[in-house]
C-alpha cells in the first residue's frame, strides 16, 4: 500500500524508511483515524516527517500524489525585486529600447524583457561562465574606486563580480546535510579539548586512593566529568562568488554543528564589516553590530572564517568599498579587530591554493589573518585545526 | 480513549491526529515548537484527558541517558560499608529508580514526559533508542530485567537547540505545533480568560500580532506570553481607550513587560517610537 507514494516521499528527498511506513499501516490498521483525507494527511505527516523544515515539501508530495498535482520539489520561485529591476532597467536598457517599449506596451512589460535577461544571465552563470561586466560607473559613487562596473548578460573569467545581482542565491546553509560530512567531522576533531568543567559528579579514583593513604580513612574524592570545552565562532561568506562553493560549505557547516557544542555563527559578504547577520532572509533588517560579536564572545573562542577572499582590493582596503552598502570603516580596519580580539583566527578558503597568487585580494587577506589562510581541503582543514588547537598567547 | 482536547487546552485537528496515533499504537510523540506554544503543557492535558497520571522526566544539559533507567550509588555503599550498616549486604537497597523504570512499572498505565531533550548530551537519545522502542532494559547489577507491564504513553518535547538522530526519530511520531493563527488564538483565550472583553481581546491580539511582526525582535511572544499580559491588563483593569489610542508615537504596548523579555527589544520599540515622534519621517 502507498508505495509509489512511498517512493515520491523518497525522490524528494523525505527519508521515510520502511519503520515508518509499516508505522503508518498498523496506525491505519488500529483504526486511528476517521476516513476522512485530512485526518489521514495528518496521520501521515506525523508519521512520516520527523522535521519541520521538511514539512512543505510533504505538503508538495502529498498533493502531487494524492490529487495528481505536479510540483517541482524545493524550488521556490524566486521574484527579483522590483526596486532592483527598476535600478537596472534606466542603466542597461539604451533609451530607444526604453522607448520603444514604452511605444509597445507597460513598464510590466519592460519588467519582463529585463526578468528574460536576468534569467538568461542567470543559466549562463549555472552553466559555469562568470559574469562581470566591464567599464560602467559604481552606483556609489565612489569616485574612481570601481572600475568594474555591473552589466548584464557579460562574460568575464574574472569572478570579481561587484555588484550581486543574485539575491536568490543567498540561502541559508543547509546543515542537514549530512552526505560526506564524515571526513571533515573526524579532521575537526583535532580540536576538541576537553577540560573538566561543571558539576562535580564522577570519582576521582586516584585522587580517592592517595586521599585515603594520606588520611588513613576512606577519603572520597570527586572531580567534574571531562567535556569538549572548545568555543568555535564561524563567520561564512556567503552569495556572488561563492556560489560554486555552496555544497562544500554546507558540508563543513553540517559537520561543525554536530562536532561543537559551542558553536555560533554569524554571514558576511566577502569582507566583514561592522554588521554580520545569522539569516539570509533577514540580511538587510535582522543585522548583528560586530562591535557586538566582539564584545560578546571572550577571547578564547577559535575563529573559522571561510570565504574565497576574491573580490576587488578596496572592499578591503577602503572604506565604503563594500559592493552593498557604505561601511564607514574598511574592511581590513575590522579583520584587524576580529584577528586582535581572537588570537586563534583561520582563514578557510575553498579556492584551490594554486590559484591564490593571481588574486590580489586573496593576497590582502592573507596577510591580515598572518598567513593563517588554508584551502577548504581535507588536508588544509587538518592543518587549520592543528593550528587553531595551539596555545595562543594574548 | 480518544484525545479531544480539554477545557483547558486547544488542540488543532492535526493534534489530535498525532497524539491519538501514539496513543494507540504506543510509541513516543516528538513535540516541537517555538517556545510557550503548549508543549509542555501537552502532556499534562494529555494525561488529564486520559485520567493517567503524569511522570515529567525534565532533562538537563548535565542529564545521561542512564539516570532516566536506574542509579547505583556506589559511593553511599562504600560508605555503609565503612560504617558496619547491614543493607550494605543488598545491592537493591543502592539501585535508585529513574523516571523510566517508574513508568514501566507504574500500577496505572502513565503518560511519560521526556521534557527538553535536546538539552541533552547529543548522544543521549540514541543512548534511549532501545529502551523507548521495546520498552525494557537491563539491570547489570541485579541481573534483572525490567520490562513495561504496559507500554507507557511518552511525549518528548524538543526546543531544537539540538539535532536529533534519524534512528531515534523514525521510532517517533511527530508533531510541529505552529504558531496558532487569529481564531485559533481566539479560542485559546476564550478557554483561559471566559467573559473577557471582545473588544479588549481584539485590540489586544492586534497588537500582540503587531509586535511579533516586528522585524528583528531578539525573541518573539508566544501564546504564553499573551496569555500572561491578558492576565495582567485584566489586573490592572486598564481601560480598553489606551489600547485603542494607539498612536504611533507610543510603540511600546502597555504593561510591555509581560510581551517582550529582553532589553534589546524594549530599546528596539523604544527606537521605533522615537523615529514615530520625529516629524518629517
Amino acid at each position: 500500500m502507498f508505495f509509489s507514494f512511498m517512493e515520491e516521499l523518497r525522490s524528494a528527498g523525505i527519508s521515510a524508511s520502511l519503520k515508518e511506513h509499516l508505522a503508518l499501516l498498523a496506525a491505519l490498521d488500529a483504526d486511528v483515524i476517521g476516513q476522512s483525507p485530512e485526518e489521514f494527511y495528518y496521520l501521515a505527516r506525523t508519521t512520516l516527517v520527523k522535521d519541520e523544515a521538511l514539512l512543505d515539501r510533504f505538503d508538495q508530495v502529498f498533493g502531487k500524489v494524492f490529487k495528481g498535482i505536479f510540483t517541482e520539489y524545493g524550488q521556490n520561485p524566486v521574484d527579483v525585486p522590483a526596486d532592483w529591476l527598476k535600478a537596472i532597467a534606466e542603466k542597461y536598457l539604451s533609451p530607444e529600447e526604453m522607448a520603444n517599449i514604452e511605444k509597445m506596451g507597460s513598464w510590466d512589460e519592460l519588467m519582463e524583457t529585463l526578468k528574460k535577461r536576468l534569467e538568461e544571465q542567470e543559466k549562463r552563470h549555472q552553466g559555469g561562465n562568470k559574469w562581470v561586466g566591464t567599464g560602467g560607473t559604481s552606483p556609489y559613487g565612489n569616485s574612481g574606486y570601481h572600475p568594474e562596473g555591473v552589466r548584464i548578460g557579460g562574460e568575464s573569467k574574472h569572478k570579481r563580480a561587484v555588484k550581486v545581482w543574485d539575491k536568490r542565491e543567498f540561502q541559508n546553509l543547509d546543515h542537514t546535510k549530512e552526505l560526506g560530512t564524515r571526513n571533515i567531522k573526524i579532521a575537526m576533531r583535532r580540536l576538541r579539548r576537553f577540560a573538566r568543567d561543571g558539576a562535580v559528579e564522577e570519582l576521582d579514583i586516584e585522587g580517592t586512593i592517595n586521599g585515603t593513604a594520606r588520611q588513613g580513612w576512606l577519603d572520597i574524592k570527586m572531580r567534574p566529568e571531562r567535556r569538549n570545552a572548545i568555543k568555535v565562532l564561524l563567520m561564512l561568506d556567503v552569495g556572488g562568488s561563492m556560489d560554486p562553493f555552496i555544497k562544500l560549505c554546507e558540508e563543513l557547516f553540517s559537520a561543525a554543528t554536530s562536532e561543537f557544542k559551542n558553536l555560533e555563527f554569524f554571514y558576511f559578504h566577502n569582507c566583514p564589516y561592522e554588521g554580520v547577520w545569522k539569516d539570509n532572509k533577514r540580511r538587510f533588517s535582522e543585522r548583528t553590530q560586530m562591535w557586538d560579536v566582539l564584545h560578546k564572545f571572550p577571547h578564547d573562542y577559535k575563529v573559522v572564517m571561510v570565504g574565497d577572499a576574491s573580490m576587488s582590493p578596496y572592499e578591503i582596503t577602503h572604506p565604503g568599498g563594500s559592493v552593498e552598502h557604505f561601511n564607514e570603516e574598511s574592511g581590513a580596519v575590522w579583520m584587524h579587530r576580529i584577528t586582535s580580539t581572537y588570537p586563534a583566527t583561520v582563514w578557510l578558503n575553498p579556492v584551490p591554493e594554486k590559484q591564490w597568487g593571481y588574486s590580489q585580494s586573496t593576497k590582502i587577506i592573507k596577510e591580515l589573518v598572518n598567513d593563517r589562510m588554508y584551502p577548504l581541503t581535507l588536508e588544509g582543514l587538518d592543518d587549520a585545526m592543528r593550528e587553531l588547537s595551539r596555545k595562543h598567547g594574548h | 480513549m480518544r484525545f479531544e482536547g480539554t477545557d483547558n487546552y486547544v488542540a488543532t485537528d492535526d493534534l489530535k491526529v498525532a497524539v491519538n496515533a501514539a496513543t494507540k499504537l504506543r510509541r513516543p510523540l516528538l513535540v516541537k515548537g517555538e517556545p510557550g506554544t503548549g508543549k509542555t503543557v501537552l502532556a499534562q492535558e494529555i494525561a488529564t484527558a486520559l485520567g493517567a497520571p503524569l511522570i515529567e522526566w525534565n532533562i538537563k544539559s548535565t542529564t545521561k541517558a542512564h539516570q532516566g533507567l536506574y542509579e547505583y550509588d556506589a559511593v553511599a555503599r562504600l560508605r555503609d560499608s565503612q560504617l558496619g550498616d547491614a543493607r550494605v549486604h543488598d545491592i537493591k537497597n543502592y539501585i535508585k529508580k529513574g523516571k523510566l523504570w517508574e513508568a514501566f512499572t507504574a500500577p496505572q498505565l502513565p503518560v511519560l514526559l521526556i521534557d527538553e531533550i535536546d538539552k541533552a548530551d547529543i548522544e543521549f537519545p540514541n543512548d534511549l533508542l532501545q529502551e523507548l522502542d521495546r520498552m525494557e532494559f537491563f539491570v547489570y547489577e541485579t541481573q534483572e530485567t525490567i520490562k513495561a507491564v504496559e507500554r507507557p504513553i511518552v511525549i518528548i518535547t524538543s526546543n531544537n537547540e539540538k539535532e536529533l538522530p534519524d534512528a531515534f526519530l523514525r521510532r517517533c511520531f511527530f508533531h510541529y505545533i505552529k504558531f496558532p493563527d487569529r481564531t485559533t488564538m481566539q479560542a485559546i483565550i476564550d478557554v483561559h480568560f471566559p467573559g473577557i472583553q471582545k473588544m479588549l481581546v481584539s485590540k489586544a491580539m492586534d497588537i500582540f500580532y503587531e509586535v511579533r511582526d516586528v522585524p528583528g525582535l531578539k525573541k518573539k511572544p508566544s501564546t504564553s506570553e499573551l496569555l500572561d499580559w491578558l492576565k495582567l491588563l485584566l489586573h490592572e483593569d486598564m481601560p480598553l481607550d489606551v489600547l485603542q489610542s494607539r498612536d504611533p508615537t507610543k510603540a511600546i504596548p502597555p504593561l510591555h513587560g509581560a510581551l517582550l523579555k529582553n532589553e534589546q527589544d524594549i530599546m528596539l520599540f523604544e527606537r521605533l517610537a522615537f523615529m514615530a515622534r520625529r516629524p518629517n519621517s
